[in-house]
């Protein structure tokens, strides 16, 4: 298990997300330090993606604050959460499909300016993934899932981001591939940038983090490392496919 | 289909596609003849046939109104022999069984035809239907009467069939200098009007006069001479614009960038050069193009790179036209009326063109901040329909009685004074130093586009217009961006409105309604969506030919019908081209995602392939590719 910085990277202070009338996220508090690795677990449409869309600014909370190194940034837009080390992998990847690779990945450091680094970090994107250099002038949307998970993923560090949100990352994906996304992952890890990770296949995402949530209708019903999720009955019993 | 698989045929080979004359899909083409029918029926009844009969293009054998009647069965005659061949197959020869296939579609549509000239000659329904006439039943009965006439539209119809159909038969060469003989033909005379003014320019009256009948229409043997040059030239030359090409694309890049340079120097050269030597007409023609490339232009950075679907563009040629008016013209009504604002503004004198210039496009840049900001937020046809509103209220506030002390109300704004340069004044006039201003501004579109488009903002409406949603997520300010193009659009329909003001002197509501935008929709579309060539060459091909709203164009005949013909090249261009004329490469390829996939489909299908090149060619989208119902979409509150 990582060691914890003491102060939190980001963090939901009591936040209640409303879409309309209709009440989303009750009261979520959550934390997450620099460099760990953290999922949050739940049914559908409890409330995942929200919180994760809300954690980068392109939903506000009713009340409640986003902190984001010690700051409030409720009333921040996306772009400055982003440019302070914020990024998304969105569900089902969403590539821009019709662009061409290397143009998907140039939209990830949309923010930056220094050409240098954004060059460096291409590099850095290709020798992780050899595959996506092969393929740099291919339209996005005909890779396939796969390189699709490679293209989102390196779109995302190229902004260098501390912490990378990922939403359900092994949704649509074969079987045989599940498995590597998570080894990626895990690489990505071990690079020191922190993640937050969605994700329904709760047994693999709990076996390669350090700590989990369990969200119910919007209600964090459970917090604790993954160790401890993975022996708990009442969520092996919901989750876990197992009694 | 009696095709075979491609990767089977070494097996096959032996088995090609000859087939019999009677091999034919006999409902297919029967149902073709019906559809060519009631087509040439239609063309009539909306007065099409008899009023085009006028405008002789092959003097005296063929009028324009002709042309398009008996284009009818060739065309259907051909779509009924075609076959479509995948890719993976191949395709059976072709021979007897074709022509007797188009013969059978043009006799249908030749019996279509018959029935309805026995009606013609029978009742008479001008009351309800008023181009019901005898002049028609003249037309489609060749002037033989109902009798005679029912057995030539049948013979016609057959033959014009077959030969549709044997289209097919005949090899490809021929094939291909025939139609290109055909082409030049038909543009000789369809364009006379332009190429009389250019002859006469280059004071070569003397062979216009040759060539064209003194009533108007290619003369006959005239116009075979151009057939025969036309293909002797294409026989000559064949495969050189390809090898050209080939040459070109293999140039080292700084040689290449030196020969795109000349051949711009080149163009600007004619560009100067030419309209000294074209007449009134052309010119006015070309500097109508021009204030819709303008538009065009504009229009193509809302739509086609950002991705906002804007009907109600008219709003910002309406803007750039009345500010000019407003600032310029010594009898703007504000200056006469008694209220606040010739108090306020009495001292400010008549400006210069050049002077109000700035402060147009200031105005039109608010005014699209002021209507992009409530406008962007919205999604899709909630957009649209907003837009549509947005463009008829600031019509509407231009044709108010509340704004009439200001801007005329529907009488508008008068004595707009032309551009003064000091030592010479463009208006409408002249209208090819209209064209040279015009030409200067569009050069400065093209310009601005085209930087634009690599730049940081042009990536960033392109992601949006990918995906708004993801866009913003990688931290792109969707709104301020999506309103930039609001504001560029809006700067250039201002320069076109400027122009425009100047060139005719006088500026009313009714120039700028609704159906001026769908225009500019229309040439954007048809031209080719996000491709500034391609957007040109709309404006060229609908403005140039068809003609503007208000603004006749080459086909000044066409005026009458000119929104019915918008209305099917559009639906044309949606079904068979919806890339445009000149297709941008990023829209080309999502337009045929499904051709790949059926290309890769087949690809798979057929034996001893293995799965994998089908992931190579594309994987199928998932439902939840398509959708995005998991994304982003976003809500606040
Ligand atoms: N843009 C939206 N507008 C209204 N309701 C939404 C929107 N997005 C999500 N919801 C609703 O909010 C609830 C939680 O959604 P979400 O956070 O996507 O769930 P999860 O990711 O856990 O499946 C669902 O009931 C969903 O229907
Ligand atoms: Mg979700």
């Amino acid at each position: 298990m990582t060691v914890l910085d003491p102060k939190p990277l980001l963090e939901f202070r009591n936040i209640n997300t409303h879409y309309g009338a209709v009440h989303i996220l009750k009261d979520v508090d959550l934390a997450i330090y620099p460099g760990e690795l953290v999922c949050l677990l739940g049914g559908n449409a409890s409330g995942k993606s929200t919180t994760l869309k809300t954690l980068l600014g392109m939903v506000t909370p009713t009340t409640g604050e986003v902190v984001l190194d010690g700051e409030v940034v409720n009333d921040k837009p996306t772009s400055y959460r982003v440019e302070r080390g914020i990024t998304m992998v969105p569900e089902n990847r969403r590539l821009f499909k019709r662009l061409s690779v290397k143009e998907n990945l140039e939209l990830g450091a949309y923010l930056r300016n220094d050409k240098d680094g954004i060059a460096e970090d291409l590099e850095r994107i290709y020798g992780m993934f050899p595959r996506v250099k092969e393929r740099l002038s291919q339209r996005a949307g005909t890779l396939s899932g796969g390189e699709q998970q490679m293209v989102a993923m390196g779109r995302a560090l190229m902004s260098r981001p501390r912490v990378l949100l990922m939403d359900e990352p092994s949704m649509g994906l074969a079987p045989a591939l599940v498995e590597t996304n998570f080894e990626l992952i895990q690489q990505i890890h071990k690079e020191g940038v922190a993640i937050f990770m969605v994700e329904q296949n709760a047994n693999m995402a709990l076996s390669i983090a350090d700590r989990g949530w369990v969200l119910q209708t919007g209600k964090v019903v459970l917090d604790d490392t993954a160790d401890a999720l993975l022996q708990n009955q009442d969520l092996r019993a919901a989750y876990l496919g197992q009694a | 289909m009696t095709a075979t698989a491609a990767n089977t045929s070494d097996a096959m080979a032996s088995a090609p596609g000859v087939r019999s004359a009677t091999d034919v899909d006999w409902r297919r083409s029967a149902n073709i003849g019906g559809i060519l029918g009631i087509t040439a029926v239609f063309i009539g009844l909306v007065g099409m046939a008899v009023g085009l009969d006028k405008r002789m293009l092959i003097d005296p054998v063929l009028s324009l109104g002709y042309l398009f009647v008996l284009a009818i069965p060739l065309i259907g005659g051909w779509i009924a022999a075609r076959e479509i061949t995948l890719e993976g197959m191949t395709a059976p020869i072709k021979g007897a069984r074709d022509i007797v296939a188009g013969a059978v579609a043009g006799l249908v549509g030749g019996a279509v035809v018959a029935m309805f000239l026995v009606m013609l000659n029978a009742w008479d329904l001008q009351e309800l239907l008023p181009n019901w006439s005898d002049a028609l039943l003249d037309m489609y009965t060749f002037g033989q009467g109902v009798g005679v006439g029912i057995v030539l539209v049948l013979v016609v119809g057959l033959v014009l069939g077959a030969i549709g159909g044997a289209v097919h038969v005949i090899p490809a060469k021929p094939r291909r200098l025939l139609s290109i003989a055909v082409q030049w033909v038909i543009s000789f005379a369809v364009l006379e009007a332009v190429i009389d003014d250019l002859l006469g320019g280059f004071g070569l009256q003397a062979v216009a006069d040759v060539i064209y009948a003194r009533r108007g229409g290619l003369l006959i043997i005239p116009g075979l001479i151009i057939g025969a040059i036309a293909a002797f030239v294409a026989h000559r030359f064949e495969g050189k614009g390809a090898e050209l090409k080939t040459q070109y694309m293999e140039l080292e890049p700084e040689r290449k960038n030196q020969v795109s340079k000349q051949g711009l120097i080149i163009m600007v050269v004619l560009g100067i050069v030419l309209p000294i030597f074209l007449g009134k007409i052309v010119n006015e023609l070309l500097s109508n193009v021009g204030l819709f490339i303008l538009l065009a232009l504009g229009l193509n950075v809302v739509i086609g790179r950002a991705g906002i679907l804007d009907i109600g563009y008219v709003a910002f040629f309406a803007v750039g036209s009345y500010m000019m008016a407003f600032l310029t013209s010594p009898l703007a009504p504000w200056r006469e009326s008694d209220g606040i604002l010739s108090a306020v503004f009495g001292w400010l004198p008549v400006l210069n063109w050049f002077v109000a210039l700035p402060i147009v496009v200031l105005t039109a840049a608010i005014v699209g901040v002021l209507i992009g900001t409530p406008v962007i937020r919205m999604r899709g046809d909630y957009l649209a329909i907003v837009t549509l509103g947005f463009g008829e209220i600031i019509r509407l506030l231009f044709l108010s009685d509340w704004l009439a002390p200001t801007f005329g109300g529907a009488q508008g704004i008068r004595s707009i004074p032309g551009v003064n340069l000091g030592f010479a004044e463009i208006n409408g006039t002249d209208p090819r130093a209209v064209f040279y201003l015009v030409a200067i501004f569009v050069a400065i579109a093209i310009y601005v586009s085209s930087q634009l488009e690599t730049s940081r903002l042009g990536r960033a409406w392109m992601a949006i217009r990918e995906d708004e949603s993801v866009a913003e997520a990688m931290g792109i300010n969707t709104v301020t961006t999506k309103l930039f193009a609001f504001v560029v659009g809006a700067i250039l329909a201002s320069f076109s409105g400027a122009i425009f003001a100047a060139k005719v002197g006088s500026v009313f509501p009714n120039s700028f309604e609704l159906l001026v935008s769908i225009i500019i929709l229309v040439v954007v579309i048809v031209g080719g969506m996000g491709n500034i060539p391609g957007v040109m060459m709309g404006a060229v091909v609908l403005i140039g030919v068809l003609g503007g709203p208000s603004q006749p164009g080459l086909l000044q005949e066409f005026s009458e019908f000119k929104l019915l013909i918008y209305g099917a090249l559009l639906v044309f261009m949606m079904l068979k081209k919806p890339e445009g004329l000149i297709p941008n490469a990023a829209r080309n390829r999502e337009l045929h995602q499904e051709e790949a996939l059926q290309d890769a489909w087949l690809k798979g299908d057929k034996p001893g392939t293995t799965k994998d090149e089908v992931d190579d060619a594309g994987p199928a989208p998932s439902a939840a590719d398509i959708d995005g119902s998991l994304g982003l979409g976003g809500a606040t509150s």
